[in-house]
């Protein structure tokens, strides 16, 4: 029989090594075949034995022979993935879902606060791939930045790197939309990638669908199969675990009742972003 | 061209492949998306009266020849959910709730609820194996299956299904119970209880441990169910479990079922997975020689 997915067991994985990224966040790096193939954007289902199972953007994509995904603690099990040690056990079931499309030309990034993470793969594969990349890497404060080293060494010119924070205590003081704004008005993109908060991707949208310039944008739901079976992840009538978490402006036309408004909790209700 | 036409109690299907509970039928968009694909009518996610998050994660394991589940009955509630189904008003075809409950008035309170949705029928799910309470407890008990009959036919005059588990000492003598308590037709069956252990952290990888075991592996004995029941009620059954193609469909129309659901087989397959079946079973009718798709049911008891 013919799989559109296999689905499997976590694959267990020894803990090789843990950064903290900020006082915030922690990222946890790993050595797996099958994340060291996916595609910027991809995430993995992380199980934490005896703990939980959380749904996690990859942050690194073979770098130095490992993957990663960065934390920050919002739950019971992603409080307990930020005190893990090295050589400590974890499962992953992925990479699933769709990732972020490379293109090329002159194109912008905009993460705020952990989304910076999602978009880090796809910030080495775009420069990789000779676009000209500018990145918003913004936060509430210097504390929920992530600046990894081997992003600023990447992103030196032609590349530029952009930092805001709200209470100005590193770079520009302001919002992530803020400089969206100002760069936009400076240069023209091909495209615009976010990831972040959804009220702030909801903003990038707009501000971009008013330039007429396409986004891709990486959302985040309650996710239980990974799978695309049980329906939890659902956004309209995509589900999130298998038609995104990556989706393009056309598809997020479709569904602007919810994004950046509202999304269903554990039970399937809808709560108000 | 053969007919695919089929009825399931007062129930008109264009085709006799039903979406199952608990796969994708959380949302009025996610069920359009699957009659969409061709099902000839869809089983929504179970319904409790409050609603009920579920278990915590990991809820699915992917095993050698099946799905291993504990979702944990995670739904919006009665009310919320007559909301979401008011989107589905104009349906045409049949959209089946399921409902679940602890006991009797748990199970008529929320058929109360829902029966002025666009609802055409109730799926009592007296089966669901992995949360305490509900379900298996229940459906394992004849005075509990046909108490709980009683009191959802008091308060709804829509046909009711009964979901049965495998995981009984007899399931025919639950059907006959079911049958004998007013229920309109037997879906056989929900999925059986099982678990995995993952060798390296030795931990049970479901958080509830324990989960319910569909798709491949479910297949023989599910079929086994509905062959045994066809014996000995006159009601019709909805074939369930492990159908992943066409041939699968077949094999549960002869055992005796006169539609069959469809769920686990979505993840290996997609939502074209339903009209494989349709396509398979109106090429084997011609291939046979048949007329209409409700002439093999039950072809497999005769002498």
């Amino acid at each position: 029989m013919a799989y559109l997915i296999k689905p499997e067991k976590p694959r267990m994985k020894r803990v090789k090594k843990v950064v903290k990224e900020t006082e915030s966040f922690t990222t946890i790096f790993f050595d797996d075949e099958g994340c060291k193939r996916a595609k910027p954007g991809q995430f993995v289902m992380v199980w934490l034995p005896s703990v939980g199972e959380v749904p996690m953007s990859l942050s690194n994509i073979d770098v130095n022979g490992l993957c990663s995904i960065t934390v920050k603690p919002v739950g019971p099990t992603t409080t307990r993935l930020c005190e893990i040690k090295e050589n400590e056990l974890i499962g992953i079931r992925g990479p699933y879902g769709k990732g972020f499309t490379l293109a090329s030309g002159r194109v912008l990034l905009v993460g705020g606060g952990v989304g910076v993470a999602a978009l880090l793969p796809l910030a080495q594969h775009l420069v990789k791939n000779d676009s000209l990349v500018t990145f918003i890497i913004a936060a509430k404060s210097s504390k929920e930045l992530i600046e990894p080293t081997h992003i600023k060494e990447l992103l030196c010119p032609p590349h530029y790197l952009l930092i805001a924070t709200e209470d100005g205590s590193r770079g520009v003081k302001g919002l992530a939309t803020d400089l969206l704004a100002q760069v936009l008005e400076q240069e023209e993109y091909s495209m615009v990638y976010t990831c972040g908060p959804e009220k702030m991707m909801r903003k990038v949208f707009e501000t971009a669908e008013r330039r007429r310039i396409k986004i891709q944008a990486s959302l985040e739901r309650y996710i239980k199969c990974g799978l695309g079976i049980c329906g939890s992840c659902c956004v309209g009538k995509y589900l999130l675990c298998k038609d995104g978490p990556v989706f393009e402006s056309e598809q997020l036309k479709e569904v602007l009742d919810e994004f950046g408004k509202k999304k269903r909790d554990s039970s399937g209700r809808f709560i108000e972003l | 061209m053969p007919t695919l036409n089929t009825k399931l109690a007062s129930l008109e299907l264009r085709n006799p492949t039903l979406l199952a509970s608990g796969i994708l039928g959380i949302s009025a968009d996610t069920l359009e998306m699957v009659f969409r694909a061709g099902a000839g009518a869809v089983v929504t996610k179970s319904i409790s009266l409050e609603p009920r998050e579920g278990h915590r994660n990991p809820t699915i394991v992917g095993l050698e020849h099946g799905l291993l589940n504990a979702i944990g009955l995670a739904n919006q509630g009665a009310e919320a959910f007559k909301e979401e189904l008011q989107k589905m008003r104009g349906e045409k075809r049949p959209i089946i709730v399921s409902i679940v409950g602890r006991d009797s008035e748990e199970f008529a309170k929320a058929a109360a609820l829902l029966d002025d949705a666009p609802v055409k029928a109730f799926e009592l799910n007296l089966s669901c194996p992995h949360v305490k309470g509900y379900g298996l407890e229940l459906g394992s008990d004849p005075s509990s299956v046909a108490e709980i009959i009683k009191a959802v036919k008091k308060r709804t005059k829509k046909p009711i299904f009964v979901k049965l588990s495998p995981n009984v000492t007899d399931v025919v003598q639950i059907a006959q119970v079911a049958e004998e308590a007013g229920a309109d037709a037997i879906t056989a069956t929900n999925t059986i209880r099982a678990m995995a252990i993952d060798i390296e952290s030795f931990k049970p990888i479901l958080s509830n441990k324990v989960g319910g075991l569909s798709g491949p592996a479910l297949k023989p004995v599910a079929l086994r169910c509905v062959y045994e029941i066809y014996q000995q009620v006159k009601i019709p059954i909805i074939g369930c479990g492990g159908i992943t193609g066409w041939q699968d469909a077949i094999e549960y129309l002869l055992a005796g079922a006169r539609a069959v659901q469809i769920g686990t087989a979505i993840t290996y397959k997609g939502l074209k997975v339903f009209d494989e079946v349709i396509k398979g079973i109106t090429s084997y009718l011609l291939k046979m020689n048949f007329k209409r798709v409700d002439e093999l049911v039950g072809l497999s008891h005769k002498a």
